[in-house]
């Protein structure tokens, strides 16, 4: 069977079970008793199984399947919940994760997986005697059969199960087990109806009849007949016809049925609300899988063509405003301001289309973390609150990366060992906190810990040694540019080089790379309390807030996100240090750059301005002013790229189209900056 | 290419300072009227700038400049040809785009030594068809991204 356009399907499937049976391992290991978490497991293990199968992937459908067999185990009491078992399944999943994404770079899904099924079959071996007695129980028990092959009755069977045994007639249970070699299975269904239609009448089937027909079922099959003859002559009638292996007949009551029934339904009320108080308190993980309404998949390409497409339209509205202002026509002008009116919602849709929770790159961290600590030697516990936070899909992908580093930052630096812990006065276990909410138009992230904090005199230590500052400027710091200095390039504060972090090449990477998508970031610390990072996002990259200026004839925009401030001076207020002017901005001084001479901007008008326009902006804490011709002012605009060929353009981040169509360039404020 | 049994090859024909220039049909994406281009800066001179190409930014060369031949004013007859090579778009500032033909494989031949003052390794070849001379611009020679980016950074 051809299966590849099935590809993509599978492996964006595949990766959410196995997210998923990652998260219920987690959770399982914290409470080996919950049995809604096996049933979550097993259910993921069983669909991944049947995935798997399907797509002539072997592996993964055997190593599943093993999987499935120890939740099958765990479900039924037959295997009880260890630690060290955790580890085994966790690397089974490992296993699995590592296939899919084999296959997910185009291999063929083959891996020797045979070590962790070996230790798979352990587990599930452990329990051989108890594995026997089911299948013992499967035989011979009566109530078992009878609760789970016939599963349900309708009133209208039940009516008539009553009223026979109340005239005497006898309600019996059959079984029929036919030979694994039986070719004709739906003739010898028919025989064994026949047979029994005549001894007495077939209240149900199990399977179904027209299943029964169409073959829809293993070898055995069982069904429910009310009869006036002795079990013997019935079992016998039906053991004539030719390849049957096995005929139970079991008599049938309905009264302990109902009774069952009506047990089993109270159970279940009981055990639901039970289950309740407790689901609440999963942080509401689990409702909110299970308060998703119908979605579809999308490809991400289609909404980027829906957002052009998009975009050209509000071009085209901007035109058609001019237009009709114009024009000056009643009609067009109401027309026109219902067409703005409906595409400023359809923005808004198109907008949000494109966000999804920041779960998605949370949810990698719990496992990620329990993996470290067990490296470390350290506990370490994780908090993640706000995993519904919503961000466009490219900030999304970017932020990742950055998090894993400080988090990994936070174990290794942050959190201590136990027993330094202990001593502290501190619990032994150190908690981690992701934090994620919506402020204004920016999201922000705060990664917590409860760790050693900052020690500010090692970093100064560190950061001269390290040749970052100068001991006479080191003084002059306050704590917040002390913690800024652990961001800096060629700088690492830990006493050994360790696998995690360490290396030096860390830190300034997070800030550069937030920095790049229009962020910032910013470190609080507390000795011996803990230390928090937070991070300052963009709600999306692809729609920024600018200011447009004007040089000569030109428009430029300056993103909003890296402005502190514009301001008109007077010219006598630029001075001069060693050529270059400055101006005195709030006690601070901020050199200039005359926008139009570094972007060569050709003179039209040469008349000497008396009053400059300022735009102040900033890059960390260094701060530069931009001489512009004139402020036009604020606008939201889309970004886009200038094109692969002109793709490292000084001091140009992008492009954007204006509303009379014409191209303006986004300035890159930080490359102005030194 | 010899082994190829004999093929046209459907090109687009342009004139630059009254020589005629072909581009294979494949990369040309479309033939544009002049429009507002706005400057990119920190740019090489050919660079013009960007156009806002139906929504997508598309930088613009004047050919003109990259060929080393004398700026002129654009004219009616004045087009940009947007061309496509791997993910690039880009658009050809041009004297005149008018001609769509058929050049036989075989009347193509190798650029003479003589024809570039300097080293232009731009040119594929040049094909002769009646009285016309064609030449045959390689894209990728003329779309280096070596030259493009002058950078220069400034003190803050």
């Amino acid at each position: 069977m051809d299966t590849t356009q099935y590809l993509d399907v599978f492996i964006d499937e595949s990766t959410e079970h196995l997210e998923e049976l990652y998260k219920q391992l987690l959770e399982l290991e914290k409470n080996p008793e919950d049995k809604k978490i096996i049933d979550e497991i097993f259910r993921a293990a069983h669909t991944l199984k049947g995935m798997s199968a399907t797509m002539g992937y072997t592996d993964v459908a055997n190593l599943t399947h093993k999987l499935e067999n120890i939740f099958d185990g765990i479900r039924y009491d037959k295997i009880a919940v260890q630690s060290d078992m955790i580890d085994i399944l966790f690397e089974a999943v490992d296993q699995l994760n590592a296939i899919v994404e084999d296959i997910g770079n185009g291999g063929d899904g083959k891996r020797d997986v045979s070590h962790i099924v070996i230790y798979l079959d352990k587990i599930e071996k452990g329990e051989k005697e108890i594995i026997n007695d089911k299948a013992n129980e499967n035989g011979s028990s009566e109530t078992f059969n009878t609760l789970e092959t016939v599963k349900s009755l309708d009133q209208f069977e039940i009516s008539i199960l009553k009223e026979s045994s109340e005239r005497g007639f006898f309600n019996y249970e059959i079984s029929v087990h036919l030979s694994e070699d039986c070719l004709l299975k739906g003739a010898r269904v028919f025989m064994v109806f026949e047979v029994l239609e005549k001894l007495g009448e077939v209240i149900k089937s199990e399977p179904s009849v027209n299943e029964l027909e169409e073959e829809n079922f293993e070898n055995s099959f069982t069904m429910l007949l009310v009869s006036q003859f002795e079990e013997e002559e019935i079992q016998s009638k039906i053991m004539k016809v030719s390849e049957i292996e096995k005929v139970n007949v079991n008599h049938f009551s309905i009264d302990t049925y109902t009774q069952e029934q009506k047990n089993k339904e109270s159970a279940m009320e009981i055990r639901e609300e039970k289950e309740l108080p407790e689901k609440n308190k999963d942080e509401g993980k689990s409702t909110g899988k299970s308060t998703l309404s119908k979605t579809i998949r999308v490809n991400i390409d289609r909404l980027d063509v829906l957002m052009n497409l998009f975009e050209e339209l509000v071009i085209d509205r901007g035109r058609l405003e001019q237009i009709s202002l114009e024009l000056d026509n009643n009609d067009l002008q109401e027309t026109v301001e219902r067409m703005t009116r409906v595409s400023g919602d359809l923005q808004n849709i198109i907008l949000t289309m494109r966000m999804v929770p920041i779960d998605q790159v949370f949810n990698r961290f719990p496992r990620m973390i329990r993996q470290i600590a067990r490296d470390l030697n350290k506990i370490v516990e994780i908090d993640i609150i706000g995993a519904e936070t919503e961000l466009d899909r490219t900030v999304i992908d970017e932020v990742g990366d950055p998090l894993v580093h400080l988090i990994r930052n936070a174990m290794d630096h942050g959190i201590e060992l136990p027993q330094e812990r202990k001593a502290k006065g501190k619990p032994e276990k150190g908690t981690i906190t992701l934090e994620a909410y919506h402020s204004g138009n920016h999201v922000f992230i705060e990664i917590s810990d409860d760790g050693a904090g900052i020690n500010k005199q090692k970093v100064l230590e560190k950061a001269i040694t390290n040749q970052v500052i100068s001991s006479a400027h080191a003084e002059t710091l306050s704590d917040q540019q002390i913690y800024d200095l652990i961001m800096e390039s060629g700088f690492s504060t830990a006493d050994a080089i360790s696998d995690l972090s360490g290396r030096g090449v860390g830190l300034d990477v997070v800030k550069n790379t937030i920095e790049s998508l229009g962020g910032g970031i910013t470190i609080d610390a507390t000795v011996d309390k803990g230390s928090k990072f937070s991070i300052q996002l963009p709600l999306t990259l692809s729609i920024m807030s600018v200011l447009l200026v004007e040089l000569q004839n030109e428009k430029y925009a300056v993103p909003l996100s890296s402005i502190i401030e514009t301001s008109i001076i007077h010219k006598d207020r630029i001075m001069y240090a060693h050529n270059k002017s400055v101006i005195d901005f709030r006690g601070k001084v901020v050199p200039l750059a005359y926008l139009s001479e570094i972007f060569t901007v050709p003179q039209t008008n040469k008349e000497d301005q008396e009053y400059l326009s300022v735009v102040i902006v900033r890059k960390g804490d260094k701060m530069a002013g931009l001489v512009v011709d004139s402020l036009i002012g604020q606008q939201e605009v889309v970004l886009k790229s200038l094109g692969d060929y002109l793709s490292n353009t000084f001091a140009i981040s992008g492009a954007t189209i204006l509303g009379d169509g014409e191209v303006a360039l986004i300035i890159d404020s930080n490359a102005l900056i030194k | 290419m010899n082994n190829e049994t004999i093929v046209d090859r459907k090109v687009i024909i342009f004139q630059l300072n009254d020589e005629e220039y072909a581009v294979s049909v494949q990369q040309v994406g479309s033939i544009e009227r002049i429009q507002p281009i706005t400057r990119v800066p920190q740019t090489a001179d050919f660079v013009k700038g960007v156009i806002n190409l139906r929504g997508v930014v598309t930088p613009i060369i004047d050919l003109r400049i990259r060929f080393g031949l004398k700026e002129t004013e654009f004219t009616e007859s004045s087009r940009i040809i947007i061309v496509y090579l791997d993910e690039m778009e880009v658009g050809l500032i041009v004297d005149a785009a008018n001609d769509v033909i058929d050049i036989p494989e075989d009347t193509i031949e190798p650029a003479p030594e003589v024809i570039g003052s300097v080293d232009v390794d731009y040119i594929d070849g040049v094909a002769k068809l009646d009285n016309r001379l064609l030449i045959l611009l390689n894209l990728r020679k003329v779309l280096t991204k070596e030259e493009i980016n002058e950078l220069k950074s400034v003190e803050g």
